[in-house]
Protein backbone atom coordinates (compact mmCIF):
# COMPACT_ATOMS: atom_id res chain seq x y z
CA UNK A 1 0.00 0.00 0.00
CA UNK A 2 1.26 3.37 -0.66
CA UNK A 3 1.78 5.99 1.36
CA UNK A 4 -0.32 8.64 -0.57
CA UNK A 5 -3.17 6.04 -0.46
CA UNK A 6 -2.82 5.70 3.35
CA UNK A 7 -2.85 9.08 4.00
CA UNK A 8 -6.26 9.44 2.15
CA UNK A 9 -7.99 6.94 3.85
CA UNK A 10 -10.11 7.23 6.84
CA UNK A 11 -8.33 5.34 10.02
CA UNK A 12 -9.71 2.12 10.46
CA UNK A 13 -9.16 0.00 14.21
CA UNK A 14 -7.77 -2.93 13.03
CA UNK A 15 -8.82 -5.90 15.15
CA UNK A 16 -6.23 -8.94 16.07
CA UNK A 17 -6.39 -11.91 13.86
CA UNK A 18 -6.64 -15.26 15.67
CA UNK A 19 -4.18 -17.34 13.84
CA UNK A 20 -1.56 -19.88 14.56
CA UNK A 21 1.39 -18.05 13.01
CA UNK A 22 0.18 -15.18 15.62
CA UNK A 23 -0.64 -17.25 18.45
CA UNK A 24 -0.03 -14.60 21.07
CA UNK A 25 -3.61 -15.51 22.41
CA UNK A 26 -1.99 -19.53 23.07
CA UNK A 27 0.08 -18.84 26.44
CA UNK A 28 -2.68 -17.19 28.71
CA UNK A 29 -5.69 -19.86 27.52
CA UNK A 30 -3.09 -22.83 28.17
CA UNK A 31 -2.62 -21.18 31.36
CA UNK A 32 -6.32 -20.41 32.41
CA UNK A 33 -7.00 -24.07 31.40
CA UNK A 34 -3.86 -24.92 33.42
CA UNK A 35 -5.42 -23.53 36.25
CA UNK A 36 -9.01 -25.04 35.96
CA UNK A 37 -7.98 -28.39 36.10
CA UNK A 38 -5.78 -27.41 39.32
CA UNK A 39 -8.75 -26.41 40.60
CA UNK A 40 -10.96 -29.25 39.72
CA UNK A 41 -8.13 -31.75 40.87
CA UNK A 42 -7.55 -30.30 43.83
CA UNK A 43 -4.49 -28.96 43.58
CA UNK A 44 -5.47 -25.31 44.60
CA UNK A 45 -8.07 -25.05 47.23
CA UNK A 46 -10.48 -22.18 46.50
CA UNK A 47 -9.27 -20.67 49.92
CA UNK A 48 -6.04 -19.66 47.87
CA UNK A 49 -7.04 -19.40 44.25
CA UNK A 50 -11.16 -20.08 43.21
CA UNK A 51 -10.80 -21.92 39.71
CA UNK A 52 -11.55 -19.90 36.56
CA UNK A 53 -15.14 -21.48 36.25
CA UNK A 54 -16.19 -19.95 40.08
CA UNK A 55 -14.89 -16.43 39.48
CA UNK A 56 -17.06 -16.35 36.16
CA UNK A 57 -20.03 -17.41 38.15
CA UNK A 58 -19.17 -14.75 41.25
CA UNK A 59 -18.60 -12.15 38.14
CA UNK A 60 -22.12 -13.01 36.56
CA UNK A 61 -23.53 -13.07 40.43
CA UNK A 62 -22.03 -9.92 41.03
CA UNK A 63 -23.59 -8.02 38.20
CA UNK A 64 -26.80 -9.65 38.14
CA UNK A 65 -27.48 -7.83 41.58
CA UNK A 66 -26.13 -4.82 40.72
CA UNK A 67 -22.79 -5.32 43.15
CA UNK A 68 -20.28 -4.59 40.76
CA UNK A 69 -21.76 -2.25 38.65
CA UNK A 70 -22.19 0.07 41.22
CA UNK A 71 -19.01 -0.09 42.84
CA UNK A 72 -17.48 -0.33 39.49
CA UNK A 73 -18.91 3.47 38.58
CA UNK A 74 -18.00 4.59 42.13
CA UNK A 75 -14.40 3.35 41.60
CA UNK A 76 -14.61 4.86 37.87
CA UNK A 77 -15.82 8.62 39.13
CA UNK A 78 -12.80 8.54 41.56
CA UNK A 79 -10.69 8.13 39.01
CA UNK A 80 -12.21 10.08 36.32
CA UNK A 81 -12.29 13.23 38.76
CA UNK A 82 -8.86 12.73 40.00
CA UNK A 83 -7.19 12.48 36.78
CA UNK A 84 -9.15 15.11 35.11
CA UNK A 85 -7.73 17.53 37.90
CA UNK A 86 -4.29 16.38 37.37
CA UNK A 87 -4.33 16.51 33.86
CA UNK A 88 -5.75 19.91 33.96
CA UNK A 89 -3.16 20.78 36.31
CA UNK A 90 -0.25 18.83 34.93
CA UNK A 91 -0.86 20.94 31.35
CA UNK A 92 -1.24 24.02 32.94
CA UNK A 93 1.81 23.89 34.73
CA UNK A 94 3.66 22.31 31.80
CA UNK A 95 2.31 25.36 29.63
CA UNK A 96 3.75 28.33 32.13
CA UNK A 97 7.61 26.39 32.33
CA UNK A 98 7.63 25.13 28.52
CA UNK A 99 6.72 28.34 27.09
CA UNK A 100 9.21 31.18 29.04
CA UNK A 101 11.96 30.84 30.92
CA UNK A 102 10.77 32.57 34.08
CA UNK A 103 8.22 30.14 34.05
CA UNK A 104 10.31 27.46 34.39
CA UNK A 105 12.61 28.86 36.73
CA UNK A 106 9.27 29.11 38.84
CA UNK A 107 7.29 25.94 38.30
CA UNK A 108 10.39 23.15 37.91
CA UNK A 109 11.92 23.18 40.73
CA UNK A 110 8.87 22.76 42.77
CA UNK A 111 7.45 19.95 40.43
CA UNK A 112 11.05 18.23 40.65
CA UNK A 113 10.71 18.66 44.48
CA UNK A 114 6.94 17.05 44.70
CA UNK A 115 8.86 14.11 42.08
CA UNK A 116 11.10 13.01 44.39
CA UNK A 117 7.81 12.40 47.62
CA UNK A 118 6.18 9.06 45.86
CA UNK A 119 2.57 10.04 45.93
CA UNK A 120 1.30 7.46 48.22
CA UNK A 121 3.60 8.30 51.46
CA UNK A 122 1.07 11.27 50.96
CA UNK A 123 -1.67 9.14 52.24
CA UNK A 124 -1.42 9.64 55.98
CA UNK A 125 -1.19 13.63 55.38
CA UNK A 126 -4.03 13.67 53.28
CA UNK A 127 -6.06 11.56 55.65
CA UNK A 128 -5.30 14.04 58.47
CA UNK A 129 -6.54 16.76 56.40
CA UNK A 130 -9.59 15.30 54.36
CA UNK A 131 -10.70 12.82 56.81
CA UNK A 132 -12.02 9.68 55.09
CA UNK A 133 -13.90 10.89 52.94
CA UNK A 134 -13.92 10.71 48.96
CA UNK A 135 -11.30 13.64 49.22
CA UNK A 136 -8.52 12.10 49.98
CA UNK A 137 -8.93 9.53 47.41
CA UNK A 138 -9.40 11.98 44.58
CA UNK A 139 -6.53 14.14 45.75
CA UNK A 140 -4.31 11.21 45.92
CA UNK A 141 -5.09 10.40 42.37
CA UNK A 142 -4.85 14.00 41.28
CA UNK A 143 -1.83 14.37 42.58
CA UNK A 144 0.11 11.48 41.69
CA UNK A 145 -1.07 11.92 38.07
CA UNK A 146 0.26 15.82 37.55
CA UNK A 147 3.71 14.48 37.32
CA UNK A 148 3.91 12.49 34.27
CA UNK A 149 1.90 14.56 32.32
CA UNK A 150 3.99 17.50 33.41
CA UNK A 151 7.01 16.01 32.72
CA UNK A 152 5.93 14.73 29.22
CA UNK A 153 4.32 17.48 28.11
CA UNK A 154 6.94 20.16 29.08
CA UNK A 155 9.66 18.13 27.20
CA UNK A 156 7.40 17.89 24.52
CA UNK A 157 7.19 21.70 24.00
CA UNK A 158 10.98 22.41 24.48
CA UNK A 159 11.59 19.48 21.87
CA UNK A 160 9.76 21.10 18.94
CA UNK A 161 11.47 22.15 16.39
CA UNK A 162 12.64 25.95 16.65
CA UNK A 163 13.08 25.98 12.66
CA UNK A 164 9.36 24.73 12.66
CA UNK A 165 8.40 27.72 15.00
CA UNK A 166 10.84 30.75 12.67
CA UNK A 167 9.43 29.55 9.84
CA UNK A 168 5.98 30.36 11.43
CA UNK A 169 7.14 33.28 12.79
CA UNK A 170 8.39 34.35 9.22
CA UNK A 171 4.68 33.95 7.06
CA UNK A 172 3.26 36.25 10.10
CA UNK A 173 1.70 33.91 12.52
CA UNK A 174 1.20 35.91 16.00
CA UNK A 175 3.00 34.62 19.53
CA UNK A 176 -0.58 32.95 19.88
CA UNK A 177 -1.26 31.60 16.87
CA UNK A 178 2.70 29.82 16.90
CA UNK A 179 1.38 28.49 20.48
CA UNK A 180 -1.98 26.48 18.97
CA UNK A 181 -0.70 25.77 15.12
CA UNK A 182 3.21 24.95 15.68
CA UNK A 183 4.33 24.32 19.51
CA UNK A 184 1.04 22.37 20.78
CA UNK A 185 0.83 19.85 18.05
CA UNK A 186 4.36 19.31 17.64
CA UNK A 187 4.07 18.57 21.97
CA UNK A 188 0.87 15.93 21.62
CA UNK A 189 2.77 13.03 21.00
CA UNK A 190 4.66 13.90 24.20
CA UNK A 191 1.40 14.73 25.85
CA UNK A 192 -0.13 11.47 24.64
CA UNK A 193 2.75 9.51 26.05
CA UNK A 194 2.38 11.23 29.60
CA UNK A 195 -1.42 10.87 29.48
CA UNK A 196 -1.30 7.15 28.81
CA UNK A 197 1.58 7.18 31.81
CA UNK A 198 -1.17 8.99 33.84
CA UNK A 199 -3.60 6.54 33.43
CA UNK A 200 -1.80 3.80 34.45
CA UNK A 201 -0.91 5.93 37.99
CA UNK A 202 -4.52 7.03 38.69
CA UNK A 203 -5.38 3.39 38.26
CA UNK A 204 -2.44 2.12 40.80
CA UNK A 205 -3.04 4.88 42.88
CA UNK A 206 -6.92 3.97 43.08
CA UNK A 207 -6.16 0.70 44.20
CA UNK A 208 -4.40 2.17 47.20
CA UNK A 209 -6.87 5.02 48.08
CA UNK A 210 -9.46 2.74 47.64
CA UNK A 211 -8.35 0.87 51.02
CA UNK A 212 -9.02 3.93 53.12
CA UNK A 213 -12.01 2.97 54.86
CA UNK A 214 -14.14 3.03 51.59
CA UNK A 215 -17.78 2.20 52.21
CA UNK A 216 -18.32 1.63 48.01
CA UNK A 217 -16.43 1.29 45.37
CA UNK A 218 -14.02 -1.78 44.09
CA UNK A 219 -11.56 -1.26 47.32
CA UNK A 220 -14.65 -1.78 49.20
CA UNK A 221 -15.87 -4.92 47.63
CA UNK A 222 -12.32 -6.77 47.81
CA UNK A 223 -11.62 -5.54 51.65
CA UNK A 224 -15.05 -7.71 52.09
CA UNK A 225 -14.08 -10.30 49.70
CA UNK A 226 -10.87 -10.66 52.08
CA UNK A 227 -13.01 -10.81 55.15
CA UNK A 228 -14.92 -13.66 54.15
CA UNK A 229 -12.33 -15.27 52.52
CA UNK A 230 -13.94 -15.11 48.84
CA UNK A 231 -10.71 -15.39 46.89
CA UNK A 232 -13.22 -15.53 43.81
CA UNK A 233 -14.44 -12.32 44.33
CA UNK A 234 -11.00 -11.26 44.91
CA UNK A 235 -9.79 -12.13 41.09
CA UNK A 236 -13.14 -10.65 39.72
CA UNK A 237 -12.48 -7.10 41.05
CA UNK A 238 -8.61 -7.91 39.91
CA UNK A 239 -9.87 -8.77 36.67
CA UNK A 240 -11.94 -5.43 36.43
CA UNK A 241 -8.75 -3.61 37.72
CA UNK A 242 -7.21 -4.83 34.43
CA UNK A 243 -9.75 -4.29 32.28
CA UNK A 244 -10.18 -0.26 33.55
CA UNK A 245 -6.52 -0.57 32.34
CA UNK A 246 -6.95 -1.83 29.13
CA UNK A 247 -9.95 0.52 28.22
CA UNK A 248 -7.60 3.04 29.30
CA UNK A 249 -5.10 1.84 26.59
CA UNK A 250 -7.07 1.36 24.00
CA UNK A 251 -8.86 4.71 24.33
CA UNK A 252 -5.44 6.62 24.44
CA UNK A 253 -4.14 4.60 21.15
CA UNK A 254 -7.47 5.68 19.50
CA UNK A 255 -6.92 9.08 20.40
CA UNK A 256 -3.56 8.72 18.85
CA UNK A 257 -4.29 6.99 15.78
CA UNK A 258 -6.64 9.82 15.53
CA UNK A 259 -4.28 12.44 16.66
CA UNK A 260 -1.73 11.64 14.95
CA UNK A 261 -2.29 10.51 11.40
CA UNK A 262 0.42 13.00 10.47
CA UNK A 263 3.13 10.41 11.59
CA UNK A 264 4.98 8.16 8.99
CA UNK A 265 4.21 4.54 10.82
CA UNK A 266 7.44 3.31 11.47
CA UNK A 267 6.22 -0.11 12.07
CA UNK A 268 3.09 -1.16 9.54
CA UNK A 269 1.22 -3.44 11.30
CA UNK B 1 26.69 37.54 -26.96
CA UNK B 2 23.32 38.89 -27.48
CA UNK B 3 22.43 41.41 -24.31
CA UNK B 4 18.92 40.40 -22.04
CA UNK B 5 16.73 44.19 -22.51
CA UNK B 6 14.39 42.47 -20.11
CA UNK B 7 14.95 43.45 -16.64
CA UNK B 8 18.33 44.45 -15.32
CA UNK B 9 18.05 47.70 -17.56
CA UNK B 10 14.30 48.56 -17.14
CA UNK B 11 14.21 47.44 -13.43
CA UNK B 12 17.34 49.71 -11.92
CA UNK B 13 15.73 53.06 -12.42
CA UNK B 14 12.71 52.32 -10.34
CA UNK B 15 12.88 52.58 -6.45
CA UNK B 16 14.69 49.86 -4.70
CA UNK B 17 12.17 47.37 -2.62
CA UNK B 18 15.46 46.51 -0.54
CA UNK B 19 17.74 48.94 0.55
CA UNK B 20 20.80 48.01 2.81
CA UNK B 21 23.33 50.88 4.49
CA UNK B 22 25.93 50.28 6.74
CA UNK B 23 24.94 46.94 7.66
CA UNK B 24 27.04 45.73 10.50
CA UNK B 25 26.37 42.12 12.37
CA UNK B 26 28.36 41.01 15.28
CA UNK B 27 28.28 37.66 16.94
CA UNK B 28 29.92 38.11 20.01
CA UNK B 29 33.64 39.49 18.70
CA UNK B 30 32.89 38.05 15.48
CA UNK B 31 31.81 40.49 12.58
CA UNK B 32 29.71 38.25 10.27
CA UNK B 33 28.54 41.80 8.23
CA UNK B 34 30.49 44.39 7.96
CA UNK B 35 29.37 47.85 6.46
CA UNK B 36 27.22 46.64 3.78
CA UNK B 37 25.23 48.00 0.93
CA UNK B 38 22.84 46.06 -0.60
CA UNK B 39 20.16 47.17 -3.30
CA UNK B 40 17.18 45.29 -4.86
CA UNK B 41 15.05 46.55 -7.94
CA UNK B 42 11.30 45.70 -7.82
CA UNK B 43 11.40 42.47 -9.66
CA UNK B 44 15.17 41.95 -9.83
CA UNK B 45 16.22 38.09 -9.45
CA UNK B 46 19.50 38.86 -7.26
CA UNK B 47 21.79 36.08 -6.27
CA UNK B 48 24.28 35.48 -3.18
CA UNK B 49 27.35 33.54 -3.21
CA UNK B 50 29.84 32.96 -0.45
CA UNK B 51 31.25 30.23 1.18
CA UNK B 52 30.17 28.57 3.99
CA UNK B 53 30.48 31.08 7.10
CA UNK B 54 30.50 34.08 4.68
CA UNK B 55 27.48 35.62 5.72
CA UNK B 56 24.44 34.68 3.33
CA UNK B 57 22.08 33.27 5.39
CA UNK B 58 22.56 36.27 8.06
CA UNK B 59 21.92 38.43 5.54
CA UNK B 60 19.06 36.70 4.16
CA UNK B 61 17.34 36.25 8.18
CA UNK B 62 18.00 40.05 8.35
CA UNK B 63 16.01 40.37 5.29
CA UNK B 64 13.48 37.99 6.07
CA UNK B 65 12.74 39.66 9.77
CA UNK B 66 13.80 36.78 11.31
CA UNK B 67 16.76 38.52 13.62
CA UNK B 68 16.01 41.65 14.86
CA UNK B 69 18.25 44.82 13.32
CA UNK B 70 17.43 47.51 15.74
CA UNK B 71 18.77 51.15 14.74
CA UNK B 72 20.29 49.76 11.65
CA UNK B 73 19.26 51.13 8.14
CA UNK B 74 17.28 48.23 6.50
CA UNK B 75 14.40 48.32 4.19
CA UNK B 76 12.25 45.94 2.99
CA UNK B 77 9.01 45.51 1.70
CA UNK B 78 6.29 44.35 4.57
CA UNK B 79 4.90 41.49 2.34
CA UNK B 80 8.13 39.30 2.33
CA UNK B 81 8.41 35.05 2.01
CA UNK B 82 11.02 32.68 2.71
CA UNK B 83 11.94 29.37 1.42
CA UNK B 84 14.40 27.09 3.14
CA UNK B 85 16.66 25.05 2.52
CA UNK B 86 14.91 22.03 4.55
CA UNK B 87 11.24 22.86 3.70
CA UNK B 88 9.80 23.37 7.42
CA UNK B 89 6.05 22.63 6.24
CA UNK B 90 4.64 21.51 9.54
CA UNK B 91 3.95 17.45 9.93
CA UNK B 92 0.40 18.00 11.13
CA UNK B 93 -1.07 19.87 8.98
CA UNK B 94 -2.10 18.54 5.39
CA UNK B 95 -0.42 20.05 2.24
CA UNK B 96 -2.95 22.79 1.54
CA UNK B 97 -3.14 24.05 5.27
CA UNK B 98 0.42 24.05 5.12
CA UNK B 99 0.77 26.35 1.69
CA UNK B 100 -2.28 28.23 3.40
CA UNK B 101 -0.67 28.85 6.81
CA UNK B 102 -1.80 31.94 9.07
CA UNK B 103 -4.24 33.00 5.95
CA UNK B 104 -7.77 33.57 6.73
CA UNK B 105 -10.52 33.90 4.57
CA UNK B 106 -13.30 31.53 3.48
CA UNK B 107 -11.69 30.96 -0.35
CA UNK B 108 -7.87 29.96 1.41
CA UNK B 109 -8.55 25.95 0.55
CA UNK B 110 -9.64 27.40 -3.20
CA UNK B 111 -6.62 29.79 -3.40
CA UNK B 112 -3.72 27.26 -1.96
CA UNK B 113 -5.45 24.82 -5.00
CA UNK B 114 -4.30 27.04 -6.90
CA UNK B 115 -0.66 28.07 -5.79
CA UNK B 116 -0.56 24.20 -5.44
CA UNK B 117 -1.63 24.08 -9.36
CA UNK B 118 1.52 26.59 -10.21
CA UNK B 119 4.05 23.96 -8.86
CA UNK B 120 2.11 21.08 -10.30
CA UNK B 121 1.03 19.76 -6.82
CA UNK B 122 -2.64 20.20 -6.79
CA UNK B 123 -3.20 16.42 -6.77
CA UNK B 124 -1.36 16.02 -3.31
CA UNK B 125 -3.73 18.66 -1.82
CA UNK B 126 -4.76 16.29 1.01
CA UNK B 127 -1.84 14.37 1.75
CA UNK B 128 0.12 14.90 5.07
CA UNK B 129 3.89 16.68 4.44
CA UNK B 130 5.74 13.35 5.62
CA UNK B 131 4.75 11.55 2.68
CA UNK B 132 6.02 13.91 0.08
CA UNK B 133 9.64 13.67 -1.46
CA UNK B 134 12.34 16.38 -1.40
CA UNK B 135 11.25 18.16 -4.33
CA UNK B 136 8.07 18.21 -3.74
CA UNK B 137 8.67 19.45 -0.46
CA UNK B 138 10.42 22.34 -1.41
CA UNK B 139 7.36 22.89 -4.31
CA UNK B 140 4.90 23.31 -1.62
CA UNK B 141 7.20 25.16 0.13
CA UNK B 142 7.50 27.93 -3.29
CA UNK B 143 3.62 27.78 -3.33
CA UNK B 144 3.29 28.70 0.34
CA UNK B 145 5.70 31.71 -0.17
CA UNK B 146 4.10 32.72 -3.53
CA UNK B 147 0.64 32.39 -2.25
CA UNK B 148 1.44 35.20 -0.36
CA UNK B 149 2.72 37.53 -3.34
CA UNK B 150 5.44 38.96 -1.56
CA UNK B 151 7.57 41.84 -2.87
CA UNK B 152 10.55 39.74 -1.96
CA UNK B 153 11.01 36.18 -2.40
CA UNK B 154 13.87 35.04 -0.11
CA UNK B 155 15.44 31.55 -1.09
CA UNK B 156 17.88 30.23 1.18
CA UNK B 157 19.95 27.40 -0.67
CA UNK B 158 16.49 25.90 -1.74
CA UNK B 159 17.92 23.58 -3.89
CA UNK B 160 20.79 22.22 -2.06
CA UNK B 161 19.42 19.28 -0.59
CA UNK B 162 17.99 18.07 -3.92
CA UNK B 163 19.27 15.69 -6.75
CA UNK B 164 20.95 17.45 -9.40
CA UNK B 165 17.96 16.34 -12.43
CA UNK B 166 15.34 17.78 -9.40
CA UNK B 167 16.98 21.02 -9.21
CA UNK B 168 17.26 21.75 -12.86
CA UNK B 169 13.58 21.03 -12.78
CA UNK B 170 13.44 23.20 -9.98
CA UNK B 171 15.03 26.40 -11.64
CA UNK B 172 13.20 26.18 -14.36
CA UNK B 173 9.96 26.43 -12.33
CA UNK B 174 11.25 29.00 -9.95
CA UNK B 175 12.14 31.43 -13.41
CA UNK B 176 8.84 30.49 -14.52
CA UNK B 177 6.93 31.74 -11.05
CA UNK B 178 9.18 34.29 -10.79
CA UNK B 179 7.98 35.96 -14.22
CA UNK B 180 4.44 35.50 -13.73
CA UNK B 181 4.31 36.84 -10.07
CA UNK B 182 7.63 39.74 -10.70
CA UNK B 183 8.94 39.42 -7.13
CA UNK B 184 11.88 40.86 -6.03
CA UNK B 185 14.53 37.73 -5.58
CA UNK B 186 17.20 37.08 -3.28
CA UNK B 187 18.32 33.72 -3.71
CA UNK B 188 21.43 32.41 -1.54
CA UNK B 189 23.54 30.01 -2.63
CA UNK B 190 27.16 28.44 -2.61
CA UNK B 191 26.44 26.94 -6.42
CA UNK B 192 28.17 29.00 -9.21
CA UNK B 193 26.10 28.01 -12.17
CA UNK B 194 23.30 28.34 -9.85
CA UNK B 195 23.55 31.66 -9.37
CA UNK B 196 24.50 32.07 -13.27
CA UNK B 197 21.70 30.08 -14.60
CA UNK B 198 18.82 32.17 -12.50
CA UNK B 199 20.03 35.97 -11.73
CA UNK B 200 19.98 39.32 -13.09
CA UNK B 201 22.79 40.00 -10.72
CA UNK B 202 25.28 37.82 -9.02
CA UNK B 203 26.85 39.29 -5.88
CA UNK B 204 29.95 37.75 -3.99
CA UNK B 205 30.15 37.58 -0.41
CA UNK B 206 33.59 38.16 1.72
CA UNK B 207 34.62 38.82 4.62
CA UNK B 208 31.20 40.20 5.85
CA UNK B 209 31.11 42.82 2.44
CA UNK B 210 30.02 42.39 -1.03
CA UNK B 211 33.77 41.33 -2.55
CA UNK B 212 32.27 41.25 -6.16
CA UNK B 213 29.33 41.90 -8.57
CA UNK B 214 28.46 40.38 -11.77
CA UNK B 215 25.39 41.91 -13.87
CA UNK B 216 24.35 38.54 -16.10
CA UNK B 217 22.93 39.45 -19.36
CA UNK B 218 22.73 36.24 -20.96
CA UNK B 219 19.39 35.16 -22.38
CA UNK B 220 17.57 32.65 -20.93
CA UNK B 221 17.35 29.80 -20.81
CA UNK B 222 21.09 30.03 -20.24
CA UNK B 223 22.90 27.24 -21.84
CA UNK B 224 26.96 26.62 -20.79
CA UNK B 225 28.43 28.49 -23.46
CA UNK B 226 31.37 30.06 -23.74
CA UNK B 227 30.11 33.55 -22.29
CA UNK B 228 28.24 31.35 -19.39
CA UNK B 229 32.13 30.32 -18.85
CA UNK B 230 33.67 33.46 -18.67
CA UNK B 231 31.35 34.38 -16.23
CA UNK B 232 31.98 31.86 -13.94
CA UNK B 233 35.77 31.77 -14.50
CA UNK B 234 35.23 35.79 -12.83
CA UNK B 235 32.76 34.46 -9.98
CA UNK B 236 34.88 31.23 -9.02
CA UNK B 237 38.18 33.56 -9.21
CA UNK B 238 36.06 36.01 -6.66
CA UNK B 239 35.73 33.11 -4.28
CA UNK B 240 39.10 32.10 -4.32
CA UNK B 241 38.98 28.84 -6.36
CA UNK B 242 41.69 28.94 -8.36
CA UNK B 243 40.97 27.98 -12.25
CA UNK B 244 42.23 24.31 -12.38
CA UNK B 245 42.56 23.65 -15.89
CA UNK B 246 43.25 26.86 -18.20
CA UNK B 247 41.07 27.93 -21.62
CA UNK B 248 42.61 25.57 -23.98
CA UNK B 249 41.91 27.92 -26.63
CA UNK B 250 40.13 31.19 -26.95
CA UNK B 251 36.62 30.76 -26.33
CA UNK B 252 36.96 26.85 -26.39
CA UNK B 253 36.67 25.17 -23.28
CA UNK B 254 37.50 21.79 -22.21
CA UNK B 255 36.88 20.92 -18.61
CA UNK B 256 36.02 23.14 -15.78
CA UNK B 257 36.34 22.21 -11.86
CA UNK B 258 33.09 21.98 -10.15
CA UNK B 259 31.35 25.02 -10.00
CA UNK B 260 29.66 24.24 -6.21
CA UNK B 261 32.40 26.37 -4.05
CA UNK B 262 32.31 23.75 -0.79
CA UNK B 263 34.23 25.52 2.06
Amino acid sequence: MSLSTAARKPIELRLPRLSISNARWLSPVLLLLLWELGSRTGVIPPRILAAPSTVIGALWELTISGELPSNLLVSLARASVGLAIGVVAGTALALIAGLSRAGETAVDPLMQIKRTIPSLALTPLFIVWFGIGEAPKITLIAVATVFPIYLNLFSGIRGVDVRLVEAARSFGLSPAQQITQVILPGALPSFLVGLRYSMGVALLVLVVAEQINASAGLGHLINNARDFMRTDIIVVCLLVYALLGLTADLIVRTVEQRALAWRPALIKS
Amino acid sequence: MSISPLRSAATHDREPVVRVRGFTRRFGDTVVLKDLDLDIAPGEFVALLGRSGSGKTTLLRTLAGLDPAPGQDVVTPAARAVVFQDARLLPWKRVWRNVALGLKGKDVRARAEAALGEVGLDHRLDVWPATLSGGESQRVSLARALIREPGLLLLDEPFAALDALTRLRMHELVLSLWRKHAPAVLLVTHDVDEAIALADRVLVLDHGQIAAEEVIALPRPREADAAFQAVRQRLLGHLGVQNLRPVAQEGALISFPSGEVVA
